[in-house]
């Protein structure tokens, strides 16, 4: 079958590739960008260890084919950190300490970027709600609720990034 | 899990997708929300080998009110209802459905019209649609045809919708005063389908006598189910305790579950019963004003 070639904006880079309509969005960032900080958990759509920013919507990366993304923005969990200093959301996770194993953070931590620029002050109803399509094994999300609730109280402190 | 090849296309105008549909026959599957189909693919449940994807066909992207109807578009994603001014205001019983619908990533994606078109009685939006009384908006080679709701889910996975057709609006009747609605569902966790799930659409006259009912039901038949014995029981009716509770077992009988992994068929039917009366409570309060 013949490739298709796509376009698409990357952590502001413009990446060009010729991919299989088959290729989904998941393996063509993990294997053809390697960028490999999003996760293939579960494959059936459930688990969110593949979230990702398209066009200002977090969603699951395992179920969006590639070529769908073609002309469209996408931001990954590599495209957080700016000029060496950590986004809101990952420095939540690191003070409240969000994680253990850290398997479904890169998707935990998608989901509340784009979830905290459409609500900087949520309840923390709002949040496990927002992370209703992430799932975590290791921490019962007590702390991951806690570190939304850091990110989101810093975002609205300074608008700091 | 890498779904079988296919060849894709992506029509830049809803004549050009028809065309293709036309030229590709019924192996062809047309991608918008892809929540459901993309999954099934992975699977290999599905295998089409072509896929028309109609994500960027211009202006199908809409939930508004226009001469008496709400028109849902074939590209609005289930989010788009969770921020629509029109929904929140005036359409809770939509909202209610939205929301209980797989996830919010899911939803960032997944479509309303494709909801319906997937055919699938655990699907969430067919019972509230049936319920509102919607009909669908198809398109096809020789233009526009209106189908009723309560016509298009013809069996299992299976809608009225020729294959050189593409759903392209659902256009639901405004309610009229003194109207409310309610949808609800168990389910076991969030993502998951129905256990079972009653969508109830009433309108009551002055002297609060009911005058219209809509019932649906999700995932307990090989359809979703239109309860037409329930809503010609209400009619006529003030809905006092006994008339629910009536209704309600009316409802029950209605259903056509069977024995799954989410519960027994005896389980299920007491569900229906139960989702039933509770829905109707709510859709009372609404239609008197109440949240």
């Amino acid at each position: 079958m013949a490739k298709i070639a796509i376009k698409v904006k990357v952590n502001g880079v413009e990446r060009a590739a010729e991919v299989e309509s088959r290729l989904l969005l998941v393996h063509f960032l993990r294997e053809n960008l390697r960028l490999t900080g999003t996760h293939v958990g579960c494959d059936t759509s459930h688990c969110g260890a593949c979230t990702v920013v398209l066009d200002g919507r977090a969603i699951k990366s395992c179920s969006v084919f590639a070529v769908q993304a073609d002309g469209r923005e996408i931001l990954t969990v590599e495209g957080l950190e700016k000029d060496g200093k950590l986004h809101a959301i990952q420095d939540g996770f690191f003070q409240e300490h969000g994680l253990q194993c850290g398997f479904c953070t890169s998707g935990m931590l998608m989901t509340g970027y784009a979830f905290l620029e459409s609500n900087s002050n949520p309840t923390e109803d709002e949040i496990r709600h927002a992370i209703s399509g992430n799932l975590c094994r290791c921490t019962g999300y007590v702390n991951i609720v806690k570190a939304y609730q850091y990110a989101a109280a810093k975002l609205r402190e300074g608008g700091e990034q | 899990m890498i779904p079988r090849s296919f060849e894709y296309f992506a029509p830049r105008t809803l004549e050009e997708a028809i065309s293709l549909l036309g030229e590709l026959g019924q192996e062809a599957k047309i991608l918008s929300g892809g929540q459901s189909l993309i999954p099934m693919m992975k699977l290999r449940l599905a295998t089409p080998p072509y896929i028309i994807d109609i994500n960027r066909l211009p202006d199908l992207n809409y939930i508004s009110e226009l001469n008496g109807f709400l028109r849902i578009g074939a590209l609005a994603r289930e989010s788009d209802f969770e921020v629509s001014p029109t929904i929140k205001s005036r359409y809770p019983i939509l909202m209610d459905t939205t929301v209980v619908i797989a996830d919010p990533l899911v939803r960032n994606q997944a479509t309303a019209c494709g909801n319906l078109a997937h055919g699938d009685p655990a699907n969430d939006h067919p019972a509230t649609m049936l319920a509102l009384g919607a009909s669908i908006i198809a398109v096809g080679p020789s233009g526009e045809r209106e189908i009723p709701i309560e016509s298009f889910f013809t069996s299992l996975f299976t809608t009225a919708l020729k294959p050189d057709e593409i759903l392209k609006e659902i256009k639901v009747p405004i309610p009229t005063p003194m109207s409310g609605g309610a949808y609800l569902k168990i389910k076991r966790k969030v993502g998951d389908y129905a256990t079972a799930g009653v969508a109830v659409q009433i309108t009551l006259n002055g002297a609060g006598v009911c005058h219209r009912a809509g019932i649906g039901l999700t995932n307990v038949g090989f359809t979703p189910l239109k309860a037409k014995e329930t809503e010609t029981f209400l009619i006529g009716h003030t809905l006092d305790e006994a008339t629910i509770k009536r209704a309600a077992e009316i409802a029950a009988g209605e259903a056509q579950p069977i024995d799954d992994i989410r519960g027994s068929a005896e389980y299920k039917r007491d569900l229906v019963r139960v989702l039933t009366a509770r829905a109707l409570y709510l859709a009372l309060n609404r239609a008197k004003g109440g949240a």
